[in-house]
């Protein structure tokens, strides 16, 4: 049993949290990079050139890349071998968040969902936890903003709709979506499990690098048809009509009911920040 | 790309085509989805806004707080449509325009029409370059909504595109 105080998880989430704010991920940088080079929308291909500037501003003067700083979305997979010390895991999380959000002049962007009452610190965070082998943490921090995340959907087709279902609810979502989500849009999809996991999956799979695909074949190639068939759509970056709607699709998988077939599309923005790290 | 000095003349909005990449320069008003339900409520009661409304350039944006010895934190364009019910109604009101991120409903090119006036796209995303463009910020209501309060701020070289002309046109 290895004891980790719950101190060491709030200091390295903080940095994460702080790191996050200002940078894009490399992966989302060379997507973008790829695809003001390749766009051939006048418009569009101006406003790509726009978000690079703007990343480099960001970094220059230590500013949040963009103002939607996001709700804070916190994945820890924890070993079984792990025995938590100190301070309550969610308590030293919201902490941890609550610093970082102060310190790096984010914006605070929580509020009571009826009164919309900010709650001024952009606590709580959204915490989930897995428990899996070993005598690790594996924290994986995503600042999720709304622009984007107002435009998901989670459907539930049946099951004969198979794959050409599952790729049409993906392609509709972005469709959907139009201008409003910033794109070129990142997706990340969650297919099977239950109406809770199916959401899930898909923003685990934002966690995965632009560009990456599935180790199975089959979730790859659909990911694949997916991301050809966006980019046919003709939004391009900010609905200014171009080549690249979308930088790639992530999809997630976990068996399902003989009955079912969930389908979750949660859409990121072009903005893509995630830090990783493991104690 | 055109310079353009706020508030934009009758003369000026019509020269200007949706697609037309512009920087704007002077005094515009944040104000998104909390505010723009108190401005409707305050005009509902027929009581008077706390800043003038008539000609006003309103951004749909949220900004982060400034730094110490900076104006303004990063400071892009949010989702307009959000605000698709409101903008109609401000508009007959003397509006002067917006500016925001992707499209709006049938409704608000009506009455941009209506009202000969422009609706522009901000760069979504493109944060810390709009927080640059801002040389002051000044609270001006609803300082309790903070990030969602109504600033006034002073641009310079504001980039932004034509979104829907005052003819009907676009870019979407």
């Amino acid at each position: 049993m290895r004891k980790i105080d719950t101190s060491i998880i709030a200091e390295k989430l903080y940095g994460m949290a702080l790191r996050a704010g200002v940078n894009l991920t490399p992966s989302c940088r060379a997507a973008l990079e790829s695809a003001a080079e390749s766009e051939s929308g006048e418009a569009a291909k101006f406003a790509l050139k726009t978000i690079l500037e703007n990343s480099k501003t960001a970094a220059e003067y230590g500013m949040p890349v963009c103002q939607d700083t996001g709700m804070a979305v916190v994945i820890m997979e924890i070993g079984q071998d792990v025995h938590l010390v100190g301070e309550q895991l969610k308590v030293a999380v919201d902490g941890a968040i609550r610093r970082a959000y102060a310190d790096g002049y984010f914006r605070k962007s929580v509020c009571d969902p009826i009164t919309r009452q900010n709650t001024g610190d952009n606590t709580p965070a959204v915490l989930h936890t897995e428990i899996v082998e070993g005598d690790r943490i594996k924290i994986s921090y995503l600042p999720k903003g709304f622009g984007s995340e107002n435009m998901s959907r989670l459907v539930m087709l049946k099951p004969a709709q198979g794959v050409d279902g599952i790729i049409s609810t993906i392609v509709d979502t972005v469709k959907i979506a139009g201008s409003r989500p910033c794109p070129p849009v990142v997706v990340g999809v969650g297919i099977g499990g239950s109406f809770d996991t199916c959401a899930y999956l898909a923003k685990k799979a934002l966690l995965r690098d632009v560009g990456s695909a599935n180790p199975r074949g089959d979730i790859a190639r659909i990911e694949c048809e997916a991301l050809q068939k966006i980019n046919q759509l003709n939004i391009g970056c900010q609905g200014f009509h171009g080549d690249v709607t979308a930088l790639g699709v992530n999809c997630e998988w976990a068996p399902t009911h003989i009955a079912g077939l969930p389908v979750a599309v949660n859409i990121q923005c072009h903005c893509v920040r995630c830090e990783k790290a493991v104690i | 790309m055109k310079k353009l000095n706020l508030p934009l003349g009758e003369d000026t909005i019509l020269s200007l085509k949706a697609g037309d990449s512009v920087l704007l320069s002077g005094t515009i008003l944040t104000a998104r989805d909390c505010a723009h339900k108190r401005i409707c409520e305050i005009l509902d009661r027929g009581e008077k806004l706390p800043f003038e409304l008539e000609g006003a350039i309103i951004y749909y944006a949220g900004p982060c707080p400034a730094k110490p010895g900076m104006a303004s934190g990063s400071c892009g364009p949010t989702t307009s449509s959000r605000m698709d019910s409101f903008a109609p109604k401000l508009l007959d009101l003397g509006l002067g325009g917006m500016i925001g991120k992707g499209e709006m409903s049938a409704e608000v090119q009506k009455a941009l029409v209506r009202n000969k006036k422009v609706y522009f796209a901000a760069i979504g995303g493109a944060g810390a370059l709009y927080g640059r463009a801002i040389k002051k910020s000044e609270c001006v209501a609803f300082a309790d909504l903070l990030s969602e309060a109504v600033y006034r701020l002073e641009v310079v070289d504001f980039p932004a595109v034509v979104a829907y002309d005052s003819f009907g046109n676009s870019i979407y």
